[in-house]
């Protein structure tokens, strides 16, 4: 734009009459504040601001200053979406501080979303579960009138939540064409019965999240059979409540039943359980393809893992013990032959054997994170010349995890 | 003519390898060796009793020293920018020299004492001896930031010539015909404080553990030495029950107040492994212990928040809890985990703690059990562990929380299972925790678990004489795995500016957006390296120092980085 002082001055293209469509490409890469600066800037913007599209994706961050060092969203931003935007929203997800006050805000915000028609739903607890410090009925009839507006959930994550059975079939009853994602580990309230109602009805489930004792072998036929779609992921969270708890077993048939149905499937397992409660675990074939053991796990469960776990593909072991896991290892990466990331915490490894393990793990081990720890130095391998025989092996540059030893 | 000249002592409170001191001392009239302190520090310091305990033992110690060679320390009740002023006037000072700083409040201070000195006419002088190397060479040679990974950190080192050689300890050849001209009332005016004078009630106070001083450090590191010779094997020891206790040959809080120069140290742990080894080069991992305290003062070195997590350029961003209660119970030793509690009582009574009991304290605050932020521990530990100084403690903390450094987050330390397989005898909580003396090994690291006729017969009920453990170790932990695999898959989605990855190939500026590979747990690596560019684009010269990453579009691969 040329201006001099005698010349008329040209009236030019201007920002102001930027194309929505333009405004919009641009609006969506601004962080929520830039864009409402940006907003404050002429009526154009402003409209451009509060276009539908912009709307559809919002997470709520409700924290208090007195549980949190991160800030809110604010109130009257609040108030706002949920006059002018709340028929727009449909990727909403909700993140509570460990305070009864935000779990509380973001119950009151989920019951206003009478016209809503959700795709997506998270709340989610970044500190201590505060859903399961309100009282439950104010959580379940709040989530109840997002179940029943919407109409059209696809994913849903309620983890630590109080959700129970009955809310679930309110679920099921108004979602079960479109529901395709179910996160629900830790809800204590859910019985087998609640969630074998969600398998039976919802057969484009493809992603489930829960704990153990919500499994059954019901549960998993049901997931099998001919209406449902392929279940793509599978996750289980197998927690102690009390040292010695028993747990029910799953029959091989059953895993085998979702094999044959679902035969990409991931089954992610997290184990958070004493050595003595593994008993029923890992005495069959089971298809897990990704392993967490959260606490100390034994030499022998680690041996029948070799030998029940051909499907795996990542193994994470937070501690074992003072006794070296050399057999165990190399019986892994015969056994195991997808297996491409490995974790070793409080473990030991003899070097001769671990150098062994990635040799024959060869390059497929795209992530090998072993703490120095682990690796025991014998007649063979010292552990400054240890990272060079297993990066030979490997293909690239590796060391081992490091903890600060000041 | 002959300059007068100040050397004030900070750190490096020691007269053996002190290349600023020597400078002091070169060619002049008269040597006044200076130490503030300021008196209304001691009360409202975040400091405990045995941090200052160690201090005035140096300062006891250096003046004690001093007279050997017919000088003193002046100990001066005061800040520096007050006083320096009146002491150049009042002592003619031309000279002026102390020891490097490399954090940036240090920086930021002696800045302003330069200045002062300057218009004084005073001459500065500054070495660096506290670190091995200096640091701003090594972030030079990584392109303008510090190395954020230990291992490209060795990388770096190894590129540089080795450190360079202590000097020789002040003597009185060096002073020459140096006086340091001492009054009769030095005692009163400049003596070194007592506890009591600083307002420490020190009545029933156990005789230090960790005696301070010079001379304590130099016989600690020949008892070192004589160890590591003995064993005649440089491997990293193997962690027992004993390990948990303090050592006569621990050398840390002393690195820390510079009673023991860490370059003397490094040059005899290489003479010594070469005697013994009879090889020539020995390997980076013998100087772990140094190499660690440098990394973090090489990345602490231009970050004046280091040791925060808001406005931190390489912290992310966690979503904490504020729980003053339960911060409380786990810095007064009241988590209701013995092997929480033993340590934590140990860290109080005598001001050191094991490396590896201090990242089972450190994971159960933040990432294990608690979810607190790490500053909070940061503080308890500033406050009460003797080698903590600023950019050691926010560096280790911020990498034992999984908040920086690119550390896998995938292991939790378990507040019973860690220290049973540790000491399964649970005598170091015996110890600690007299309280606890009657209960088997079987019960001790849980004894809640315990019968309660086992508990009646160990005369502590649990609930009532010591307390019930907080949290429920499984459930927390596995939700704050939970959590913070959220929020690194969370980084990985964001597709701000930041987050782009910005190299150049054949030539050409690339920008490409960087997408976890669907893992479970492994997300950290490639989140983080796409959230720094910085190490990306430092342009590599050896092969070891390239970036690799899924590209979303293009699946091209490029080699790793470390």
């Amino acid at each position: 734009k040329n201006r001099r002082e005698n010349e008329v001055v040209e009236e030019g293209p201007s920002w102001e009459c930027l194309p929505q469509e333009i405004l919009f490409h641009i609006f969506q890469y601004l962080p929520l504040l830039d864009r409402a600066y940006a907003s404050q800037v002429c009526r154009g913007w402003n409209q451009a601001f509060h276009m539908p599209e912009l709307w559809r994706c919002f997470e709520f961050e409700l924290n208090q200053p007195a549980s949190s060092y991160l800030k809110a969203t604010h109130p009257d931003l609040i108030k706002q979406i949920i006059k002018k935007h709340s028929n727009h929203l449909q990727y909403v997800s909700f993140k509570v501080d460990s305070s009864r006050e935000s779990a509380e805000a973001a119950c009151d915000i989920l019951s206003q979303l009478v016209n809503c028609s959700l795709k997506t739903l998270g709340l989610i607890s970044t500190a201590r579960p505060s859903f399961m410090e309100m009282p439950k009925s104010h959580f379940i009839s709040a989530l109840t009138v997002v179940f029943v507006n919407s109409k059209s959930l696809s994913s849903l994550k309620i983890d630590d939540t109080p959700v129970d059975d009955p809310s679930l079939k309110v679920l099921v009853a108004n979602n079960s064409d479109t529901l395709k994602l179910l996160k629900m580990s830790s809800c204590p309230h859910v019985s087998p019965a609640g969630i074998m109602c969600v398998a039976d009805q919802c057969h484009g489930l493809r992603e489930l999240a829960l704990n153990y004792h919500l499994l059954s072998d019901e549960l998993l036929i049901a997931l099998s059979s001919e209406k449902h779609v392929h279940l793509e992921h599978l996750r289980i969270d197998v927690v102690s409540e009390n040292p010695g708890q028993q747990f029910h077993t799953i029959k091989k048939s059953s895993w085998d039943a979702m094999v044959r149905h679902s035969p990409k499937f991931s089954l992610v397992m997290y184990f958070f359980l004493y050595e003595e409660e593994f008993d029923i675990f890992f005495r069959d074939e089971i298809p897990v393809t990704h392993l967490y053991f959260g606490r100390s796990v034994s030499k022998d469960v680690l041996g029948r893992v070799g030998l029940t776990c051909p499907r795996l593909v990542e193994l994470v072991v937070c501690a074992n013990g003072l006794r070296p896991l050399d057999e165990e290892l190399i019986r892994i990466a015969q056994r195991c032959t997808q297996l491409s990331a490995i974790g070793l915490g409080e473990c030991e490894v003899s070097c001769s054997a671990f150098v062994e393990f990635v040799k024959m793990c060869g390059d497929r081990l795209t992530q090998l994170s072993i703490m120095e720890e682990v690796l025991v130095p014998d007649h063979r391998y010292e552990l400054d010349d240890i990272h060079w025989e297993v990066s030979k092996h490997l293909g690239r540059v590796w060391f081992p995890d490091m903890m600060p030893t000041w | 003519m002959a300059p007068n000249s100040i050397h004030w002592f900070r750190k490096g409170l020691r007269l053996h390898d002190n290349p600023a001191l020597r400078e002091a001392v070169q060619g002049a009239a008269t040597v006044r060796c200076v130490y503030f302190l300021d008196p209304w520090f001691a009360g409202s310091s975040n400091v405990g009793v045995n941090r200052w305990r160690f201090l005035l033992q140096c300062l006891e110690d250096l003046d004690a020293n001093l007279r050997k060679v017919n000088s003193r320390l002046f100990v001066i009740r005061g800040q520096p920018a007050n006083v320096f002023p009146r002491l150049f006037k009042e002592w003619k000072i031309s000279r002026l020299t102390f020891e490097y700083d490399s954090e940036p409040f240090g920086k930021e201070r002696d800045a302003a004492i330069k200045k002062l000195a300057m218009e004084a006419g005073v001459e500065v002088i500054v070495k660096i001896s506290h670190t091995l190397y200096d640091l701003d060479k090594i972030i030079e040679l990584n392109g303008g930031q510090p190395p954020l990974t230990y291992k490209r950190f060795q990388t770096l080192i190894s590129r540089l010539d080795p450190p360079e050689m202590p000097v020789e300890t002040l003597s009185d050849t060096l002073m020459g015909s140096g006086i340091t001209p001492i009054s009769e009332d030095h005692g009163e005016k400049y003596g070194v404080p007592s506890l009591e004078e600083l307002g420490f009630d020190t009545e029933g106070l156990p005789s230090a553990v960790w005696p301070g001083g010079e001379t304590e450090a130099l016989t600690r590191i020949e008892r070192h030495l004589e160890r590591k010779a003995w064993v005649a094997n440089f491997e990293r020891p193997r962690m027992n029950a004993n390990s948990l206790l303090a050592s006569p040959t621990g050398l840390s809080p002393y690195l820390r107040f510079g009673c023991l120069s860490c370059r003397l140290f490094y040059f005899k742990l290489t003479d010594l492994y070469r005697k013994v080894k009879k090889n020539s080069s020995p390997p980076l991992s013998l100087y772990g212990q140094l190499l660690w305290r440098e990394f973090f003062y090489t990345a602490a070195t231009n970050n004046p928040r280091f040791d925060k997590m808001e406005g931190n350029p390489i912290c992310v961003r966690i979503p904490w809890d504020k729980n003053p209660e339960a911060l409380a119970k786990w810095a007064e030793a009241k988590t209701g985990f013995p092997w929480i509690d033993a340590i934590m009582t140990q860290l109080r009574q005598e001001g050191w703690i094991h490396h590896l009991a201090r990242h089972a304290v450190a994971c159960f605050l933040s990432r294990g059990d608690l979810w607190i932020s790490w500053e909070e521990g940061m503080k308890v530990f500033e406050e009460l562990l003797l080698d903590a100084d600023w950019s050691v403690n926010a560096g280790s903390w911020m990498w034992l929380s999984c908040s920086s450094f690119f550390q896998q987050f995938f292991h939790c330390y378990c507040p019973v299972g860690f220290g049973r397989r540790t000491d399964p005898n649970g005598d170091f909580i015996r110890r600690y925790l007299p309280i606890l003396r009657g209960f088997p090994a079987k019960f001790i690291y849980d004894p809640w678990n315990a019968p309660e006729s086992v508990q009646t017969a160990a005369k502590c009920i649990i609930g009532v004489h010591y307390p019930k453990p907080m949290v429920h170790h499984a459930e927390a932990s596995r939700l704050n795995i939970e959590r913070m695999k959220q929020i690194y898959q969370q980084l990985s989605r964001y597709r701000g500016l930041g987050m782009r990855q910005v190299t150049k190939e054949r030539g050409q500026w690339k920008s490409c957006y960087c997408e976890p590979i669907r893992s479970e747990h492994f997300c950290i690596f490639r989140i983080l390296i796409s959230r720094i560019p910085s190490v990306v684009v430092a342009p590599p010269s050896r092969s070891c120092l390239n970036v690799t990453w899924k590209h979303t579009g293009s699946r091209k691969r490029s080699p790793q980085t470390t």
